[in-house]
């Protein structure tokens, strides 16, 4: 062993096999890449109002309480397909008041219960937020999460 | 301490004790919040208080690594430190930033990117310490001695350093922007900070045990090269459900599964390392936080890591307790203990004394990784039953949580044993200065 694996041997591998691994992950994720934007995520557009919804999603920092298509905190319901939960996903204008109506009841106050805490959105931000759930939600996610609970 | 300039890592492991404290303490609120959630809830919700939590932990890990390669490079290179000047720069521009980023959490100021919430000028100040540190320690390493701990220390920073670049680029597209969120997420853990994990280990494993450097160094590149290997392409393991191909389950599983290679062989070289060197270092307890640390390592990342990563198992699995088991075991076994090995060698040294404070910092590694673990244990149950009654009964998501209160009851628990364990290290670390308990005579070896 000590013969056939030398030290410098041993580095050269390290390098060129390092090497090589990168350039596959590098082709893989330029295809992944591409299959998002024409495929996975081609379901519905990329409008402003999406973009805005995410800046408010990001703004709040609601993944460090909920989860996003799995990733995240696991401290609140996952959000990724909240829409289909809801019933509303093809729906913007129910999504958008059934969002409001929940976000304007937070925080329930129950003892013993999570609170969500109250945001100050505007109606266009809220809408905003409802467009981008809708969004991620119509994402192709390869069939996960396995029910609608989430 | 044979260079002067070592002791600027004296600093930087202060500076990263007292973060570990912020982090642990952030933690058993974040815990009692589970325990008790009304607690705070109007003040200081659970979103900000995690932050606070998560990103403490990854700065004062850094914090640790950079003091790390601070105090190792000058021995290795056999040469001072191009400039401490620079290094304290650093360390300032570091804590400037890190101070200012939980003022910002604490005042609502945050972005919106898991463990990246840091307002923009402090990923700035992060990039330029980076860039600092790299040229410090390059330019010490260039015009010294090269040794293969050295080698693999720098390629390990300098390619962590160059995926900071990720964090700053946040596509709209949802599904793209978590693609690249992992390039910094999970090349970190899973392959660049494990070339600083071995490189520590194999230097504190030179020290402690007296091996002959030759083994030292092939044996790690060994290590990292498996690290690689595997664990670029193991990235797959997060792409399985957030818009990415479907190859990504095949590739992802498979390779990912191969991520246990590095683990083990890092547990296995600490032992063999201990049992071929058979020299009797009197820093017990650094020897103790090594060992411990490779084998919590392996169990964290590489069997509870591996619990969770084939695709069939994952699609039923993620996101839930399961994940939290893993994180919290995985990052303490394999970069918590590695740092607090590097501290507890490396600190008696520092301060110029024998290491007088073992039989404490030895109970706190006690107290420590048995709280890790027993929250690991009833996380991992939590996670169970939740994955039952949530992925596979579809029962609603806080139904269920409310059924599993026991455990969140008993992981709280947990988090005490470990705030007092690193309370207890700290103590150990910075106040004590003598041994409590005298040794026992030296024995005569049986026949
Ligand atoms: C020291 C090394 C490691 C650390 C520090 C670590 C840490 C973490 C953390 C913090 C997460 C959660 C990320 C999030 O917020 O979404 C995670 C997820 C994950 N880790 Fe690791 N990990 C390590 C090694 C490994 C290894 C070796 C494997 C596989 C053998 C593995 C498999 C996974 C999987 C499958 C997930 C996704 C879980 C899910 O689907 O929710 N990890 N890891
Ligand atoms: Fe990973």
């Amino acid at each position: 062993m000590s013969e056939i694996l030398t030290k410098s041997r041993a580095r050269n591998v390290f390098y060129g096999g390092s090497i090589f691994f990168v350039v596959v992950f590098g082709v893989l994720t330029a295809q992944s890449h591409s299959h998002i934007t024409q495929t996975a995520t081609a379901g519905m557009e990329l409008t402003d109002e999406v973009r805005l919804g995410k800046h408010v999603w990001e703004k709040n920092s609601c993944i460090n309480c909920h989860s996003l298509h799995g990733e995240g905190a696991y401290f609140a319901p996952e959000v990724g397909n909240v829409m289909t939960r809801w019933g509303v996903i093809d729906d913007p204008e129910s999504a958008y008041e059934i969002l409001d109506g929940w976000m304007m009841s937070q925080p329930s106050g129950i003892e013993g219960r999570r609170q969500m805490p109250h945001f100050e959105l505007t109606e266009e931000e809220m809408r905003g937020l409802a467009e981008f759930l809708r969004w991620a939600d119509q994402t192709d996610t390869q069939n996960w999460p396995p029910n609608d609970a989430g | 301490m044979k260079y002067q300039s070592q002791k600027v890592a004296y600093w930087y492991f202060l500076a990263a004790m007292a973060l570990f404290g912020v982090q642990v303490l952030g933690g058993l609120l974040a815990g009692w919040i589970y325990v008790s959630p009304n607690f705070l809830a109007e003040i200081l919700p659970f979103n900000i208080v995690r932050m606070i939590h998560t990103n403490a932990l990854i700065v004062w890990l850094l914090l640790g690594f950079f003091g790390a390669a601070y105090y190792l490079v000058p021995e290795e290179s056999e040469r001072e430190i191009f400039s401490v000047k620079l290094a304290y720069v650093q360390l300032v521009i570091l804590l400037v930033g890190t101070l200012g980023a939980v003022g910002s959490y604490l005042a609502g100021i945050h972005g919106g990117r898991e463990f990246l919430e840091q307002p923009l000028w402090v990923k700035f100040g992060i990039l330029v310490a980076a860039v600092i540190f790299l040229v410090n320690i390059s330019l010490t390493v260039l015009a010294g001695k090269k040794t293969a701990i050295t080698n693999i220390l720098l390629m390990g920073l300098w390619l962590l350093s160059l995926l900071w670049i990720f964090a700053f680029i946040n596509p709209d597209n949802l599904s793209l922007d978590k693609m690249y969120w992992w390039f910094v997420v999970h090349l970190w853990v899973e392959a660049t900070w494990e070339l600083v994990m071995a490189a520590i280990l194999g230097y504190l494993m030179l020290k402690l045990t007296g091996v002959d450097r030759e083994v030292v160094e092939k044996w790690l590149y060994v290590i990292v090269a498996t690290a690689l290997f595997s664990g670029i392409l193991g990235t797959g393991h997060h792409f399985y459900w957030i818009g990415t191909p479907g190859y990504w389950q095949w590739i992802g599983s498979i390779f990912s599964t191969l991520e246990v290679i590095p683990f083990f062989a890092m547990m296995s070289f600490a032992f063999i390392m201990v049992w071929k060197g058979r020299k009797n270092h009197p820093n017990k307890a650094a020897l103790l936080w090594s060992l411990g640390a490779s084998t919590v390592a392996f169990f964290g990342a590489g069997v509870w890591g591996f619990l969770h990563t084939l695709h069939g198992v994952n699609f039923y699995t993620h996101g839930t307790q399961i994940t939290a088991a893993h994180g919290h075991l995985a990052f303490y076994g394999a970069y918590v203990a590695l740092n607090l090995a590097m501290f507890s060698y490396a600190m008696p040294v520092l301060r110029q004394r024998a290491p007088y404070n073992q039989v404490l910092n030895m109970t706190s590694f006690w107290l420590m990784t048995g709280g890790m673990s027993f929250m690991t244990f009833v996380l991992t149950f939590a996670g169970t039953i939740q994955t039952h009654m949530q992925r596979i009964v579809g029962e609603y998501y806080m139904v269920v949580q409310d059924q599993l209160g026991l455990f969140y009851m008993m992981r709280f628990g947990a988090g005490a044993a470990v705030v007092l364990g690193a309370i207890l290290f700290i103590y150990s670390q910075i106040v004590v200065r003598r041994e409590i308990v005298k040794p026992g005579p030296v024995a005569v070896p049986g026949e």
